[in-house]
């Protein structure tokens, strides 16, 4: 009889072994990541319409790292010797100020960093919420799969605004509350997908064959599972970002936005609750939607780019 | 002590149109390196068996009887136990290497996988192990950096072979190694799983479809039908001198190189395998019997002595029960 600790047989006699020397396994992994990540960039690199919204996102987190280091000061509604009131765009103030004197160039800026936070943080919520449910669901099947996907059609078909501003109204107007509203709100398409995705995977034989091995369902899943269907969450995320950056513009829209911290929805709010229409003020409505609309254009071209290259089914070749 | 040894198996797949009998009732035996050959139509409950020995079925699938390996009930074992005698109990060769390995890990990793599951080495002893492992099923070892889609089949299988070897095994159930094989790779394969058991001294259980090939590398040869084993006995003998109808036509359904009349008229066996859910009364094979009798549909015949060391179940069979109107062959 074996026990699991009896040593290895050699299974040749001094058998020549080609492992390249003075690299440990974590060094070979990392060098095959580095390798898979220039094979994809060379890929992406030939993308236009990839290319394009990449440049446009550059350019959007250049400005949320500015707005880290700029003065706050100058965004302090309390403080009304700013600047002129509701000016016109000029060499100073290019989109003009708002009603406290702020420069609306400010605003944007700093509404860049607010706005892309909670878009990156509340969809990498809903991609964690989502692949554990997709996986799990698909994985499991029976019970777990009947009452997780169930869940799932509740959020699916929930009208998504009214749930949002209900929870808003309750848990208060605060920045990570939007975060969390929208990314548990959001993860029952990607929990679909996913699934879909585990349950073609999970019948492959090499499945059968690491469970063969012993490996536990955990292994299975990290191992093999995972791998497989992380292309398809990637590209999902991608395009999760851009619904959650418009849904958090929508939900400040309404006045459930952080009134401390002033996202590009908050700004529009603002713009549009002031009379920016009817006073000509063009400008300070105009350059935060101008900005939600680009960033959002942005991350689903980059995501419709990555889905292309991941995606051999509609991978031009 | 026998390595596997299976006692009145019983493997009922149940599904929506209710439970599907695969196996029903098999036992056997395999020694120290010993080849026990498993024969028999698609869908006669072969790979049900290989899976059964390691409990690779659903949850829903009920298997009864009783299973030993290496001493341990395989089907008392806990979860725990279960996974722990994965591999290191008995491997398997999968039926179609070309789907068994991850097409997006190197095949060194897939190895590896399988010792490290078992925490037998660290992962740079394992890749050292699996460097061996590839030298000794005939694969230079620089390939253990290739991709599943950078081999051949038979390079493939190869690598399936020395898998199944990682973690000192004493069962290797080959589950049809040679589909999808063409017929000179086929015969290398056969070559290195049968020097690599003699060599290793391991027992195997040899899953095909392909009787020839099954004479080749089998010590005991069982036929299966319809989820029973309906002869069994030495490998050349059961070929040679089939007792049992069915294995005669299977036997003679393989041609005879040179022979000119097999060639004017090859045979072969008609009609199709029973519905595992209508399963023939009497003897199972009885309606496409070429030597059926008057009592065949009632009577339900046992593995009979059939000359030394064999059996067959088929009132033909020497050792069965004289009745009335069956002759004896």
């Amino acid at each position: 009889m074996k026990t699991e600790t009896e040593p290895l047989a050699p299974a040749t006699t001094e058998a020549p072994v080609v492992l390249p020397k003075r690299l440990s396994p974590r060094s070979i992994r990392w060098a095959r990541r580095r390798k898979a990540f220039v094979r994809f960039w060379n890929q992406f690199r030939r993308n236009k319409m990839g290319m394009f919204g990449l440049a446009i996102l550059v350019f959007f987190f250049a400005m949320a790292i500015v707005s880290i280091f700029s003065d706050k000061g100058r965004l302090d509604p309390t403080i009304t010797t700013n600047g002129p009131v509701l000016a016109n765009p000029s060499w100073a103030y290019p989109f003009g100020t708002n009603l406290q004197g702020i420069s609306v160039l400010s605003l944007v800026v700093e509404g860049s960093r607010i706005s892309l936070f909670v878009g990156l943080t509340a969809s990498l919520i809903s991609m964690v919420v989502g692949s554990t449910i997709g996986i799990w669901a698909g994985y499991r099947s029976g019970i777990s799969d009947v009452v997780l996907m169930r869940l799932t059609d509740v959020f699916l078909v929930l009208p998504w605004l009214a749930l949002a501003i209900v929870l808003a109204a309750v848990f208060g107007q605060n920045m990570w509350v939007i975060i969390f509203i929208i990314g548990l709100t959001s993860w029952a398409g990607t929990s679909r997908l996913v699934r879909a995705q585990v349950l073609s995977v999970k019948e492959r034989t090499y499945i059968e064959r690491s469970r063969a091995l012993g490996g536990s369902d955990w292994h299975v899943v990290t191992r093999h599972v995972l791998p497989n269907v992380m292309p398809v969450i990637f590209a999902n995320t991608i395009l999760t970002i851009a619904i959650a950056i418009l849904s958090e513009s929508a939900l400040s829209f309404l006045g459930l936005g952080d009134p401390l911290r002033p996202s590009w929805g908050t700004t529009i709010e603002e713009a549009f609750n002031n009379g920016a229409l009817t006073l000509g003020k063009w400008a300070w409505l105009l350059a935060p939607s101008l900005c939600i609309v680009l960033v959002v254009l942005a991350f689903t071209m980059v995501g419709f780019a990555m889905d292309e290259i991941v995606n051999p089914r509609i991978r031009e070749r | 002590m026998s390595v596997l040894s299976v006692r009145d198996l019983r493997v009922t797949y149940s599904t929506k149109g209710g439970d599907v009998p695969a196996v029903r009732g098999v036992t056997f035996d395999i020694d120290k390196s010993e080849v026990l050959g498993l024969a028999g139509e698609s869908g006669c409950g072969k790979s049900t068996i290989a899976g059964a020995v390691l409990r690779l079925h659903s949850p829903q699938t009920r298997i009864e009887g009783d299973i030993t390996l290496d001493g341990k009930d395989v089907l008392e074992l806990s979860p725990g136990k279960l996974r722990a005698t994965r591999w290191t109990g008995a491997s398997i060769v999968f039926q179609g290497a070309l789907h068994a390995l991850n097409p997006v890990q190197r095949i060194g990793n897939q190895i590896v996988e399988a010792i490290t599951v078992h925490r037998m080495a660290d992962e740079r002893e394992a890749f050292v192990r699996a460097g061996a492992l590839l030298e000794q099923v005939g694969l230079p070892p620089r390939r253990i950096n290739d991709y599943p889609h950078e081999l051949s089949g038979g390079q493939k299988q190869r690598v399936m072979i020395a898998m199944a070897l990682a973690c000192n095994p004493s069962l290797i159930i080959a589950d049809e190694p040679t589909t999808a094989l063409d017929v000179m790779v086929q015969a290398q394969v056969l070559k290195l799983l049968r020097s690599l058991q003699h060599d290793l001294g391991l027992a195997m259980l040899f899953i095909t479809h392909d009787l020839s090939v099954l004479v080749e590398v089998s010590d005991k040869l069982a036929i299966m039908y319809a989820g029973k084993i309906v002869e069994e006995g030495p490998a050349n003998e059961v070929f040679h001198s089939p007792v049992h109808p069915y294995t005669k036509a299977l036997a003679a359904a393989f041609p005879e190189i040179g022979d000119q009349r097999f060639r004017k008229r090859p045979s072969g066996l008609g009609g199709d395998p029973p519905d595992p859910q209508l399963i023939p009364s009497g003897c199972p094979f009885h309606p496409r019997c070429a030597e059926v009798t008057a009592v065949c549909p009632e009577l339900v015949p046992e593995l009979w002595d059939a000359g030394v060391g064999r059996t067959a179940a088929c009132v033909h069979a020497n050792g069965a029960p004289t009745l009335e109107g069956v002759a004896r062959t």
